[in-house]
């Protein structure tokens, strides 16, 4: 069968298996449209987060990354998968027993302050928006590598599905696609790795291939590894490069990022009882480890074997010829995010680090006029099954887990923000009356100008697209996870010092950011040279919110102290929140 | 009284709990993944070093053991200072 056949049957599958699940679950309560009625299973619940945490970016760049940076790469690896303890430990089942149905109400309720309540809006909005065009344009791409459409075409697919079953099902739609998703991406994931894992080691399970022997060789792998990359002047794969105190600060702003993600949180609204939510962030982090723990193996494999396949005689013989290059490698050329300019005219390809002084005299010798290989990172995942040479329908798998990964979390996210919309602008300031039914429908006219919105940034990507990720996690770090783990943490801190905290930390880290990413990411504009030598104590933007979060903290605590102490029954809300006793019953509201 | 004092121990029991599995989480992502690294180079593991291990799959696999530890530990408190749910 074509590959084009194949990859239209896996996709188009999918997709009907999507919309089946949304006629199935559709929502008939408000209840039901933003918590799922409360009664999703604590193991579904943690496939369903798992899907809905892990974006385009876990599963096409991550490994990618990792590929070309080696052990510097690891904050990702740490940082994303330790933001759920502190999820699962200082969060979760608090604000689970709080019984509500969005994070900004928590933030108004607790802090008694509608200020409160609307700052925490904002900052849910900017994040989840930055996170969705990414996602968006993840689906534009999927689409046009692997079902030949135009980029507009696939994406607009993508929206018409989300919108299918996000308007219709709210949380319970989006809580069983995601779901079926994350059943989808993982299977996509861990099967070329595992093929790919038996090829180089001979080990069928990826983590325990990384660190074993490389069969051809009989050298372990990494060690094979950092000998082909520093003989061709790159840096070791396994030794640390970069500055220990950014790497620490950067780890820690993606963890507390990870845990001030509104559309993570509200996923644990959705469980029956306070002690499901422990539970069930437990088993979310088991699904996101089956990836996170394969992620670092598809990383080094991949680059062993686009090292194998230049050098096929190792990096002392000739590489290889351009008119010899295999199948995946004229693929990929034809999306541009390969290319080969022959430099020195030899016919034949060479990638070696140029940017390298130690590395210029080897190379002048060789008669090498500059590395003649451009690889994008993204499409080290996506290109895998074909450098493997791995059959075709490992190839349309992976096209249909790209896909999902990237709607999965598109949905989630916009379910954060229409429940923001319509429950705590409408419903929580403008109009108190609202009934359900009128809540209900305002919710779903809320998550159709969410589509329309995201798809429409998707169409027409900022060109700070790349750059939101820092402002996403510095946000949540900054404002939301602080504001959340004082509101239960302390029953000192009152509405002023949280409302202080919050803009403080908004503030600082929203300069931080811009000052370097030039104001509003308009290129030009920044003041300071975004290099590891302009940035203050060596803090990169991207690490600057977990320093928002210290300053955050500190604020609240200085103001709530210089003022008055908050009010009876603001301390009895703290108490009653600490304990499981009553979960039930504050969800029958 | 005496359910609001029980509720104090509940609440520094499992403060005592969070605390020491926060320790844990800081020293096997930052303490042995970064920090310490270079403290375990002697240590090698499959072609590198111990530090490089629990940077790229050991943190994530005691973050697993750390949450369920913390869920079963807790549930057992609720039941033992009464606080759980019906």
């Amino acid at each position: 069968m074509e590959q084009y056949t194949l990859n239209l049957l896996f996709v188009g599958g999918t997709f009907l298996l999507y919309i089946g699940i949304a006629v199935w679950a559709r929502a008939g309560s408000t209840s039901e449209f933003y918590a799922a009625g409360r009664g999703v299973h604590p193991v579904l619940n943690g496939m369903a987060t798992a899907a809905d945490w892990m974006s385009a970016a876990s599963f096409i760049s991550m490994a990618g990354l990792i590929a070309f940076s080696g052990y510097d790469s690891s904050s990702y690896l740490m940082g994303w998968t330790g933001g759920y303890v502190l999820l699962a430990l200082l969060l979760a089942p608090y604000l689970r027993k709080f019984g509500k149905f969005t994070v900004p109400e928590f933030i108004g309720d607790r802090f008694y302050s509608t200020t409160a309540r609307m700052v925490a809006v904002a900052c849910l909005i900017i994040a989840s928006i930055t996170y969705v065009i990414g996602q968006m344009t993840g689906v534009g791409v999927a689409f046009s590598r692997f079902l030949e459409v135009s980029n507009d075409t696939g994406l607009f697919i993508g929206a018409a599905i989300v919108f299918f079953y996000a308007v219709l099902g709210g949380m319970k739609g989006v809580t069983y696609t995601q779901v079926a998703q994350y059943c989808v991406l993982i299977l996509a994931y861990t099967v070329p790795a595992i093929f790919i894992s038996l090829q180089l080691t001979g080990v069928a399970l990826p983590p325990i291939g990384l660190f074993s022997d490389h069969a051809a060789s009989g050298v372990p792998l990494l060690t094979k590894l950092n000998q082909i990359v520093t003989d061709l002047g790159f840096q070791s794969y396994t030794e640390h490069h970069t500055n220990t105190f950014n790497m620490v600060l950067f780890t820690l702003s993606l963890m507390i990022g990870t845990a001030g993600l509104p559309h993570v949180i509200i996923r644990f609204f959705t469980v029956p009882k306070v002690s499901d939510a422990r539970w069930s962030a437990g088993w979310a982090l088991v699904f996101i480890a089956l990836l996170y723990l394969t992620a670092p193996a598809v990383g080094a494999m991949a680059r062993m074997n686009l090292m194998d396949t230049i050098y096929p005689g190792g990096a002392q013989a000739e590489s290889l010829k351009y008119d010899e290059r295999p199948d995946w490698m004229k693929n990929w050329e034809v999306t541009g995010l390969l290319k080969f300019e022959d430099k020195n005219g030899d016919g034949r390809i060479q990638l070696y680090n140029d940017s390298s002084e130690e590395f210029a005299a080897t190379a002048e010798a060789n008669g090498w006029q500059g590395s003649e290989l451009d690889v994008n990172r993204d499409i080290i995942v996506l290109a895998n099954p074909e450098i493997a040479t791995l059959p075709g329908w490992v190839i349309a798998l992976v096209a249909a887990g790209g896909l999902a990964a990237a709607l999965s979390t598109a949905a989630g996210l916009l379910l954060a923000i229409s429940s923001a919309v319509s429950h705590d602008v409408v419903k929580g300031t403008i109009a108190p009356n609202i009934s359900e039914k009128g809540e209900l429908l305002t919710a779903r006219l809320a998550m159709a100008v969410a589509i329309g919105v995201a798809t429409w940034l998707g169409l027409n990507p900022p060109g700070f697209a790349a750059q939101t990720v820092a402002l996403a996690f510095g946000l949540a770090a900054a404002t939301i996870f602080p504001a959340l783990m004082m509101g239960i943490f302390s029953s000192r801190v009152n509405n002023k010092g949280a409302v202080a905290g919050m803009l403080t930390g908004l503030f600082f880290t929203i300069t931080y950011i811009f000052m370097y990413k030039g104001w509003f990411f308009i290129p030009g504009t920044n003041q300071l040279a975004d290099t590891p030598d302009g940035w203050i104590f060596g803090i990169s933007p991207l690490s600057i919110g977990a320093v928002g979060a210290m300053i955050n903290f500190a604020v609240a605590f200085t103001v709530s102290n210089a003022t008055e102490e908050p009010p009876r029954e603001i301390v009895e809300l703290v108490e009653s929140i600490r304990v499981p006793r009553g979960a039930g019953a504050a969800s029958d509201h | 009284m005496s359910e609001n004092s029980s509720n104090n121990e509940y609440w520094s029991a499992n403060i005592r709990l969070v605390k020491f599995c926060l320790v844990i989480w800081a020293i096997v992502s930052f303490g042995f993944g970064i920090i310490l690294r270079p403290l375990l180079s002697g240590i090698t593991v499959g072609g590198t070093d111990l530090g490089f291990w629990f940077a790229q799959q050991g943190s994530i696999i005691v973050f697993l053991i750390l949450i369920f530890f913390y869920a079963w530990r807790m549930n057992a408190l609720d039941k033992k200072f009464g606080v759980d749910e019906e």
